[in-house]
């Protein structure tokens, strides 16, 4: 291994100190070029500025695409309305890389570079856990897409909110007697190995408890793995729900391969669609699916009761009544998570509106006028559904829909009440210093 | 489950995972040893034979079997062309200097990734098997398709064998390997060897990708776990050696199937890193490889 050439010889390439000074300052005067402080003093007029830290790259990125158009298309409608206090918003888009580290870095970025007002859209929850120390330091509201039970366990911080997607914990709350009474009471649960899964693990025991059925087996799978079949042997025989949260790539083999160890003669299926979003129920393989259940947050099939607001928002996005993006029956959506983009967004506008946001300045304001907030009810701004909103944990809470696989789509066959989800709060937001 | 089903679960799920296995480091293995480059980008040609496959068997309708056979042919050989095309414009220009091709190596890995991901997207897509025939134990169902990998694997790897050690180009391969400079004095054109073992490589990642993308599927970022267990399995086996190479697939695809049923894929994982980390010290040339001159 012997450096012929001279590639790693730096005194051959030229590189001086002198030139290597000259490019740190060359490096330095770009940072405070004008183009970067335009608007500081021109804030009345000037857009509001949300960092949108997206999965656009890594294994959430199927998520982040549908992400940034549900978010373009929210936004889009609240520009047409007028924009928030009278500014036009604009959404600056930061790749996260499905990484926490990273997700820490573009924080830094949108706090100290793009001077956002905002950090919002994350879905990935290791990356929500990674980014939350960023935002709390710098001081940053960041509103989450997450659906994990950090926000509202309150265990992150003050600058962390999640008032547009219903957690996990309260998920499973809702979910559990209708799995106790119609799919069975013994559960296997098969769930990532990571802090997502984590939230199945800890909240489906004792919610299932409390109907008079057990998880009898919990097998926790490494989030890289791709191949599944050595794990389903762990899974006893007297399992008569196999309850499945899995995400990433390898969900269709994960399915495949459960179908090819069980053939016909199969235990229920119970699922969270995180499984199966922006993926072709009807891919090969899914077969096995067929009469199996889902959590869906929204439906991805239009359902016959579906309000004008559901359709308005699923035109305003861009989803046939299949879910897939209008145009392009492969690109399936996320439909199940996404509409909380559109919820979030709204909520920020509103919060922004009661605080009189004007700018940065402002951010405490905006996180406080936030933790007012205490019910969205239904309409063009809240498609899913009604919600509540406890200001306390920083959370929302709405209803949940379990579908059924059949004739090759999903069909709605259980929505739970907000009732049926709430628990008792963890901690207090509100007491810590903003 | 009782422990005998259980082994056999185990066992065969680890032969499936040593068939690709070896194919791939094979490939990895042949460039290393032939042009003494480490090929950092490897794993995304498997993760391109993999895309392509999934873009060829959904161009082609009809019967799924028809659309596998022609990804099976034309997957390789695009990769194999692309592969050759990377080589000429960069490595060759390097002059194979180990150190620089490493660093080039790297910028291929992200090039070819990010392409991929521009031109493919970041789904996850499924290929169909060319046939979906269940073998039915009588404690668990087991895929037929998984088992005619390892034959199709088996039948790869003899063909390489046969290649290298009763052709032509076999023997021309294996004296560049052995005195580049020698092999150019005796009027071989080491630098289209170089070439062709380049493609060659590549070309073995992709047959192995286009094998296990039915039970697996194609996604843009798939090739990072192969290219780390083709290391693993070359340093084992011993940069270089056919045989060695197929035996530490076969070694390390066992006892991560194994391992992983009964314990836990990470214990699997961390066994066969301290492996690699044994034979680095007490063995560096690899259990069948020879000391370098």
């Amino acid at each position: 291994m012997t450096d012929k050439n001279g590639f790693f010889d730096l005194s051959r390439t030229g590189l001086t100190r002198r030139t290597a000074l000259k490019g740190l300052a060359a490096g330095a005067g770009l940072a405070v070029a004008p183009g970067f402080v335009r608007y500081s003093q021109a804030q009345s007029s000037a857009p509001i500025k949300i960092g949108f830290q997206s999965h656009r790259t890594g294994i959430g990125a199927a998520y982040g695409r549908w992400y940034e158009r549900t978010t373009a298309a929210a936004v889009k409608a609240i520009n047409e309305a007028g924009g928030i206090n009278g500014r036009p918003v604009e959404v600056i888009i930061e790749d996260d890389g499905t990484d926490p580290g990273r997700g820490a870095e573009v924080v830094g970025k949108f706090a100290t570079q793009h001077k956002t007002d905002i950090v919002y859209g994350t879905l990935f929850s290791h990356v929500v856990i990674g980014s939350a120390p960023a935002a709390g330091e710098a001081k940053m509201p960041y509103f989450v897409v997450s659906e994990g039970h950090h926000v509202a366990s309150t265990k992150l911080n003050r600058y962390v909110l999640q008032p547009g997607i219903t957690d996990v914990k309260s998920q499973i709350q809702a979910m559990a007697p209708w799995i106790a009474a119609n799919a069975g009471k013994k559960v296997t649960q098969i769930f990532p190995d990571f802090a997502f899964g984590y939230d199945h693990r800890d909240y489906l025991p004792p919610a299932l408890k409390a109907q008079g059925a057990e998880v009898i087996a919990q097998i926790a799978i490494p989030p890289t793995e791709s191949s599944f079949t050595k794990y389903f042997p762990q899974i006893p025989a007297e399992t008569e729900v196999i309850y499945h949260v899995m995400v990433g790539p390898a969900v269709l083999t994960f399915v495949k391969e459960l179908g090819e160890f069980y053939g016909s003669s199969r235990p229920q299926l119970f699922g969270f669609i995180d499984s199966l979003e922006a993926t072709d129920i009807n891919s090969p393989g899914l077969e096995f699916l067929d009469g199996s259940h889902f959590w869906e947050g929204s439906p991805r099939y239009a359902q016959p009761d579906d309000s004008a607001t559901q359709k308005a928002y699923r035109a305003a996005v861009g989803i046939d009544d299949n879910g897939a993006a209008v145009g392009d029956p492969k690109d399936v959506s996320t439909a199940a998570h996404m509409f909380g983009c559109w919820e979030t967004l709204y909520v920020v506008k509103k919060a922004m509106e009661d605080a009189g946001y004007k700018g940065p300045e402002d951010r405490a304001k905006l996180v406080e006028a936030t933790e007012a907030l205490t019910e969205f009810a239904e309409g063009p701004e809240h498609p899913q559904g009604p919600k509540t909103f406890n200001g306390k944990i920083h959370q929302c809470f709405g209803i949940q829909n379990i579908s059924k696989v059949e004739g090759g789509r999903l069909n709605v066959v259980h929505k739970t009440k907000i009732e049926d989800g709430l628990y008792e709060p963890e901690g207090d937001y509100t007491t810590q210093p903003l | 489950m009782h422990f005998g089903p259980h082994l056999l679960l185990a066992a065969l799920e680890g032969l499936v995972t040593s068939a690709v296995l070896a194919l791939t480091a094979l490939g990895l293995s042949l460039v290393f040893g032939v042009m003494r480059v480490v090929n950092v980008a490897h794993g995304e040609f498997f993760m391109l034979g993999a895309v392509l496959a999934w873009a060829i068997s959904t161009a082609i309708s009809g019967h799924p079997a028809l659309g596998f056979l022609a990804a099976l042919v034309l997957a390789p050989l695009i990769v194999g062309l692309i592969a050759l095309v990377s080589e000429r414009l960069v490595l060759s220009r390097l002059n194979y200097n180990p150190e620089a091709t490493i660093v080039a190596t790297i910028g291929m890995l992200y090039i070819i990734q990010q392409l991929a991901l521009t031109f493919y997207g970041p789904e996850a897509r499924p290929v169909e098997p060319p046939f979906s025939y269940r073998i039915l134990l009588p404690w668990f169902g087991y895929s037929g398709y998984k088992l005619s990998i390892i034959a199709a694997s088996a039948l790869l790897l003899m063909a390489t064998w046969f290649v290298l050690t009763r052709t032509k180009i076999g023997l021309v391969m294996r004296a560049t390997q052995y005195d580049s400079e020698t092999a150019q004095a005796f009027g071989i054109p080491v630098d289209r060897v170089y070439a062709g073992v380049f493609a060659l490589g590549a070309m073995l990642a992709a047959v192995a990708a286009v094998l296990i993308v039915p039970i697996s599927q194609a996604h843009y970022l798939m090739g990072q776990d192969p290219l780390l267990l083709s290391f693993i399995v070359v340093i084992i086996g011993g940069l270089g050696s056919l045989r060695g190479t197929v035996v530490a697939a076969v070694f390390i695809g066992l006892s991560d199937g194994i391992i992983s049923v009964f314990f836990s894929p990470t214990l699997a994982k961390i066994i066969a890193t301290l492996l690699v980390a044994m034979v680095l010290v007490f063995r560096p040339q690899g259990l069948f490889g020879t000391a370098s001159r």
